[in-house]
């Protein structure tokens, strides 16, 4: 990739990171070497078998845990813990029950420095791009489970972190869900422009959303392909029947069938 | 959707009281409850009346409703129920005031944990009855010492139940309280506090359950008043009818303290999704 002019650094840059874990007395490694740049606005999804470190990854890039081993770099800076260029969404909805959507979102604002006026725009206008205008002095409880993801993603975009980092976000939804969830999040990528590491097990997600699939190697954790995506944006649920698209997924599920086969005959699976 | 359901037209479907998991009307359930101990009443009844034991092994209904009477209209009753009230709040008030902080730093912080936890562990099967020489000689022999048998009684259990709340609500609430850029401090008065509170309350209503069971224990020795004095007193002279009615109306406070809390958590946590 020669992007000559202005080459700034990738916006983020894990830097041979390893990690390992002490379980019961024993070492687990859980990453063993990973090098991997990420730029900007880049859509990027990583996918692998379950256990094969991509949550511990992704926490290590948003400051949550830290590397055994090599850094990691945001815009040329060493990560140290969490910051608010970066925002997080998790698998479990993790919202605040107690509070509102309105104040869940405008939680996130409490440690910017916006003024109030910005503030109660910034909550207004996510609220609106998450389609959930007239929700919003409901309660978490009262919503479905896409609807509190969507809070969760308002929350983690209002103080316009230049990155989203995404933890299995569409997990827990069902199919159809999961479709408008996918559009939604790639529309709100194309008009807010951040950078966005997600994670899936889900082939068909990960290729429909990125611009890269990364497939992770499982015990330890490394990467094994490093796959652009060559489908036309914007993109539509059109594209899922695209040849193109099958052939990125028959790849890919190659890759991650490999992976399984080894964690079962490992008898790890 | 009816139609479609109704596999014989006509029929009234009565859907059996005894499907799996399956709700039932809630009528029908709330009636339930009564059923077994209207039950045994009857037997009691009439087992009593027709003088198949004597009364001094198990006195009629009758006769523990006439007790009841004899000590609502004497004062007795009223006097007793107060004092033993305000020993059941103080000393479950007193546990809770120490077991919600040390609860709450044992569910965050490993080393707290690491601290107090065998020791806790340890004292939650200390048998509060062999305590009560020594709280006598700490305490003296007033209001303190039975509230002290009541803290020893709940606080231990309490702490570890505190604590397990604390842990049970979702790692990712503090998560994303990090990234949101929320202190240690904050992320514990404002995430962790009001995530674990309803869970919290539940332990609340939990252990004053138990405060009211070590009742009889803490009014055991160099007591005057208070209904479990009243119980071991009745003892003395076998009067059944006031141990019957004195363990039961203990049980009916019982109850109704369970009750107040149950109403007063389905209120006060309306946003939880544990609430029902
Ligand atoms: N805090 C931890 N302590 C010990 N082992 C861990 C911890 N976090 C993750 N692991 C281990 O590291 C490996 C990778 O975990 P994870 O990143 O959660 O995988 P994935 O998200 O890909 O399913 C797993 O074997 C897991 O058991
Ligand atoms: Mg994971």
């Amino acid at each position: 990739m020669m992007t000559s002019a202005k080459t700034a650094a990738p916006t983020i840059s894990v830097d041979g990171v390893g990690r390992n874990f002490t379980v019961s007395g024993q070492t687990l490694v859980a990453i063993e070497k990973i090098d991997l740049d990420i730029q900007q606005n880049e859509f990027v999804s990583i996918v692998g078998t379950s256990g094969c470190g991509k949550s511990t990854l992704l926490n290590m890039i948003g400051g949550l845990d830290e590397p055994t081993s090599g850094e990691i770099r945001i815009e040329g800076k060493p990560v140290d813990g969490p910051g608010r260029d970066r925002g997080f969404v998790f698998q479990t909805y993790s919202l605040f029950e107690w509070m509102t959507v309105e104040k869940n979102i405008r939680f996130a604002l409490e440690k910017s420095s916006f003024a109030r006026a910005e503030k109660d725009e910034l909550v207004a206008h996510f609220i609106q791009a998450v389609g959930l205008s007239g929700f919003e002095k409901a309660y978490p409880k009262q919503l479905s489970g896409g609807m509190k993801q969507r809070v969760a993603i308002a929350r983690a975009l209002v103080y316009k972190p230049s990155i989203l980092l995404m933890d299995e976000p569409f997990g827990a939804l069902d199919a159809q869900t999961r479709g408008m969830m996918q559009e939604l999040l790639l529309k709100i990528w194309e008009d807010h422009k951040v950078t966005v590491v997600f994670i899936t097990h889900d082939v068909d997600e990960a290729i429909f959303l990125a611009d890269r699939v990364i497939v992770l190697a499982s015990r330890p954790g490394r990467i094994k392909k490093d796959m652009r995506i060559e489908l036309d944006r914007p993109r539509s649920y059109e594209v899922l029947t695209d040849p193109k698209f099958a052939a990125y997924k028959r790849e890919v599920l190659t890759d991650i069938r490999e992976e399984t086969l080894k964690a079962l005959s490992a008898g790890q699976g | 959707m009816s139609t479609a359901q109704s596999h014989k037209p006509g029929r009234k479907k009565s859907r059996s009281l005894f499907q799996l998991r399956q709700d039932i009307p809630d009528r029908v359930f709330f009636a339930a409850g009564f059923v077994i101990p209207v039950v045994l009443l009857l037997m009691w009844w009439l087992v009593t009346s027709l003088g198949l034991v004597k009364p001094l092994f198990l006195p009629g209904p009758l006769s523990v409703v006439g007790e009841g009477w004899r000590q609502l209209t004497e004062g007795i009753l009223f006097e007793d129920a107060s004092v033993s009230v305000y020993r059941i709040v103080v000393g479950w008030a007193v546990a809770t005031v120490v077991a919600v902080p040390v609860g709450i730093l044992m569910g965050n912080y490993r080393i707290v944990e690491g601290l107090f936890e065998p020791l806790i562990s340890t004292a939650r099967y200390m048998p509060v009855v062999a305590l009560i020489p020594l709280s006598i000689l700490w305490a003296g022999i007033g209001d303190g010492q039975k509230i002290l048998i009541l803290f020893l009684g709940t606080f231990f259990q309490q702490t570890l139940m505190i604590m397990d709340n604390v842990k049970n609500i979702d790692i990712n609430l503090i998560r994303a309280g990090q990234t949101l850029g929320f202190t240690n401090n904050e992320i514990l008065r404002r995430i962790i506090l009001p995530a674990a509170l309803p869970g919290i309350w539940d332990t609340f209503r939990i252990t004053i359950g138990w405060t009211w069971t070590y009742l009889v224990v803490a009014e055991l020795v160099a007591a005057n008043s208070g209904l479990g004095r009243r119980i071991m007193d009745a003892q003395r002279y076998l009067s059944t009818d006031t141990i019957l009615f004195g363990t039961l109306f203990i049980g009916l406070l019982g109850l109704l303290t369970d009750y107040l809390f149950k109403r007063a958590g389905k209120s006060l946590f309306k946003w939880s999704s544990q609430t029902r």
